[in-house]
């Protein structure tokens, strides 16, 4: 071979994200709509490409074919290259099995033929949910100064939320001695980030022994890691400072849409040193009119606004009609806001109608909680949604049921 | 179908606005938050299924060549056909006798040589600063029924004493031109304005290129159209949808303006299946900050906004700052506007900056111009 990637990335798209009920019914969680005019998966393809990383394998396996088709040929990322580039990588029918990806540790011992062909010296492995921007390459660096068979990237999380994450134990120089998933009572509060590097030779022996393990869950978490740690392999934690989200329940994606708002956003996409990529589908300029009032959003091409949008994020072509109030909202490609309707508190799958005087959900100082409103329904005219339920085509049928009895 | 090669001739009415084409062909000036005005004749050419397309560039094309890129933000990176640039033809021989003569037969030159080397069966040429949303098959195939050596676009529309720098068309009840002119401000009244956009067959191009050259012609409505009126069928295509063309600074003015319209829009931008490209920039959503109020304005995204928009087309990129007011105006990429300032009927160029507390105020019939890089 005369070709070669020093460093190849390996993104693990597969998961279901079943927290987020609704919006990933018909997609996989990494292309879940985010920030206006993202989806979860470009922000890790776009540190890839930031960061020089130009070959990446995505394993898909739940609902992969909107990721697939948004992943196109990788051309909004600059990932469409002669060598390398980014690469849809499927569980597939081999000559002697067929097999589900079983675990994150699986999914890659599957493709190692893959990783063969671009024979890297370093494996980056990235989960592809989570919102941030980080430079991979001086992981790598760090990983090679440290002669490490693993560097984890972790990040300080608070003591009282630590034992939601696993957690990194380690020594004074960043040595990883334990790793410790979801600990009732943390030692540490450096949270790992799902971010991990490895050299291949390592990688490659103890994704293969993992694999002959009938008892292991074939997750590197739970398995890799601890295998690793307990051979006495150098592991370390790379700290990262920044902005780090994990967009996997509801509350959570509603929280990290609100942290791009305000004066100085706690993540700020307006940086062109590190631009996040995404797919274009050539939008006009979006237009306010005579009557808008659209205060602390995010507002992107195709929209329409002639009513109220306050502390909100608005992906494309949303249209709100004179009157219509959205307030606190996440509001996903082409939904419609009709006259006088009313959405608080929400957030809202794409291509849903809602009729005019119409509310859906309830203002946040009420604290019922975000109602999630499912992907192209039709919201009649003068519907009530509550605030904090999960709305689809059942929901609204039996609501429309129990208001015709009364 | 028909096979077709599209043709746009970039500097095409460059000095009627010479303030935004000092530093870049008119096909690359500014338009409508996030466009170049080539975008639309592009977007048209590739919405008809026309994927080879030649750019006949004389000067200043550095932004176009920049705009365009490989040409993969309108489907045009293509192994066969896609787009091409047609530099000025210069020989090392040239450039020493009269300069405008020669660049003018060595712009034909090199078009002829892209020309000759298509394989396609016809040839829509158009000019770069046709502002509409058209369906150029649409018209192929009318040329191809009616059978006619070329067909010219043409609209209706009302001239008034002051439009300038366009051709009236006249034709008789078969759609047959009859007569060319140039308005002059005295005719008046509902007329059929040239859109500079025609069909003919490839090869016929290729004779009458030949012809011009042969004879010195330099104007092709007025050498090679109106010369030949009587021997030659010359035949008129009808649009009557959305149109704008650019006459001057304040028509520039207008016809962004025109924008805030919710019929011009829809006519230019929402047309099912026409969608209009550009270059993709990768610019973050627009933020609206707390206290900022905007009203009847068209905006790309990139923007920051603290202050007070109104009637204004805002570019990507542009930020704007508290307490100030900007009113009736247009404002380009990356224009970077202080606390404190008040704009009215204002264009800012690329990466101008206006600094706090700056009242600056032009008029609708004469916009106040303020050219790319300037720091008020």
């Amino acid at each position: 071979m005369i070709k070669k990637k020093e460093c190849v990335a390996m993104l693990l798209a597969g998961g279901q994200g079943s927290r987020l009920y609704l919006l990933t019914q018909r997609v996989a969680k990494p292309a879940v709509s985010f920030g206006s005019k993202y989806r979860i998966i470009d922000f890790t393809l776009s540190n890839c490409i930031n960061s020089g990383i130009d070959t990446v394998g995505v394993l898909t396996q739940y609902q992969p074919l909107a990721l697939n088709e948004y992943i196109g040929n990788g051309q909004p990322w600059d990932l469409d290259r002669t060598f390398g580039g980014v690469m849809v990588l499927p569980p597939y029918q081999g000559q002697k099995r067929a097999d589900w990806y079983k675990g994150t540790a699986n999914a890659i011992y599957q493709n190692l033929h893959f990783l063969d062909k671009y024979d890297p010296d370093y494996v980056v492995v990235l989960s592809g949910d989570h919102i941030y921007k980080m430079d991979y390459s001086a992981m790598v660096d760090y990983h090679k100064r440290m002669g490490a068979a693993c560097t984890i990237a972790v990040i300080d999380v608070p003591l009282s939320e630590a034992s939601r994450f696993g957690i990194m134990n380690t020594y004074e120089d960043n040595r990883v001695y334990e790793f410790e998933e979801k600990p009732k009572q943390p030692k540490s509060t450096k949270a790992s980030m799902g971010v991990y590097v490895f050299s291949k030779k390592e990688l490659y022996k103890y994704l293969i022994a993992d694999e002959a393990d009938e008892n292991s869950e074939k997750d590197f978490g739970k398995n890799i890691i601890p295998a690793m740690l307990g051979a006495g392999e150098k592991l370390y934690a790379y700290p990262f400072t920044g902005y780090w989200k994990d967009v996997g329940t509801i509350d959570s994606l509603w929280e990290a849409n609100m942290d791009l708002l305000g004066d100085r956003p706690a993540l700020n996409l307006n940086n062109s040193s590190w631009r996040i990529f995404a797919r274009h589908s050539s939008n006009p300029p979006h237009f306010l009119g005579n009557g808008a009032t659209v205060e602390n959003s995010l507002v992107t091409g195709g929209c329409e606004i002639y009513g109220t949008v306050i502390n909100s994020v608005l992906s494309s072509g949303v249209k709100v009609a004179k009157g219509a109030v959205v307030k606190d909202s996440v509001i996903m490609r082409d939904c419609v806001i009709s006259e006088n309707a009313e959405v608080n508190y929400c957030i809202m799958d794409s291509d849903t109608v809602v009729g005019v005087n119409a509310k859906v959900g309830e203002p946040m100082e009420l604290g019922k909680g975000i109602s999630l409103i499912g992907f192209g329904l039709d919201i009649k005219a003068g519907t009530v949604i509550p605030g904090g339920v999960k709305a689809d085509e059942a929901f609204l049928a039996e609501l429309e049921g129990s208001t015709e009895e009364v | 179908m028909a096979t077709v090669v599209g043709i746009i001739f970039s500097n095409i009415h460059d000095k009627n606005v010479s303030e935004l084409t000092r530093r870049r062909t008119m096909a690359s000036v500014p338009f409508g938050c996030r466009y170049r005005l080539i975008d639309f004749t592009l977007s048209n050419l590739v919405n008809s299924g026309i994927t080879h397309v030649g750019v006949v560039t004389h000067y200043n094309y550095q932004s176009l060549m920049d705009h365009i890129g490989t040409g993969k933000d309108w489907d045009l990176a293509r192994r066969s056909g896609g787009i091409k640039i047609l530099p000025p033809f210069i020989t090392a021989f040239a450039n020493s006798q009269n300069s405008l003569v020669n660049t003018r037969l060595e712009a034909l030159k090199s078009m002829v040589e892209f020309i000759s080397s298509c394989k396609e069966e016809y040839v829509i040429l158009s000019d770069c600063d046709v502002i509409c949303n058209m369906d150029l098959s649409e018209m192929i195939n009318a040329h191809i029924q009616n059978g006619s050596d070329i067909t010219v676009a043409v609209k209706r529309m009302y001239l008034t004493h002051d439009v300038k720098n366009v051709e009236i068309v006249e034709s008789d009840g078969d759609g047959r031109i009859i007569d060319v002119s140039d308005a002059n401000g005295i005719v008046t009244g509902y007329r059929d304005i040239n859109l500079n956009i025609m069909v003919m067959r490839r090869q016929y191009l290729m004779n009458l290129l030949m012809d011009a050259s042969a004879h010195g012609y330099s104007s092709f409505t007025k050498d090679v159209i109106a010369k030949n009126l009587d021997t030659c069928d010359f035949r008129v295509y009808r649009y009557d949808s959305y149109f704008a063309g650019i006459n001057s600074l304040t028509d520039y003015y207008m016809c962004n303006m025109d924008l805030l319209s919710s019929s011009a829009r829809d006519s230019l931008f929402n047309v099912k299946n026409r969608p209009v490209y550009t270059k993709i920039r990768n610019s973050s959503p627009t933020i609206y900050e707390e206290g900022c109020n905007v009203k009847n304005s068209l905006i790309a995204d990139g923007c920051e906004i603290y202050g007070t928009v109104e009637n204004s087309i805002l570019f990507r990129g542009v930020k704007v700052g508290k307490n100030t007011v900007i009113k009736n105006s247009i404002l380009m990429q990356d224009t970077l506007i202080g606390e404190n300032v008040s704009l009215n009927c204002v264009i800012t160029d690329k990466d101008v900056v206006i600094r706090d507390g700056r009242v600056l105020s032009g008029h609708e019939t004469r916009p106040f111009f303020i050219d790319k890089l300037t720091v008020v």
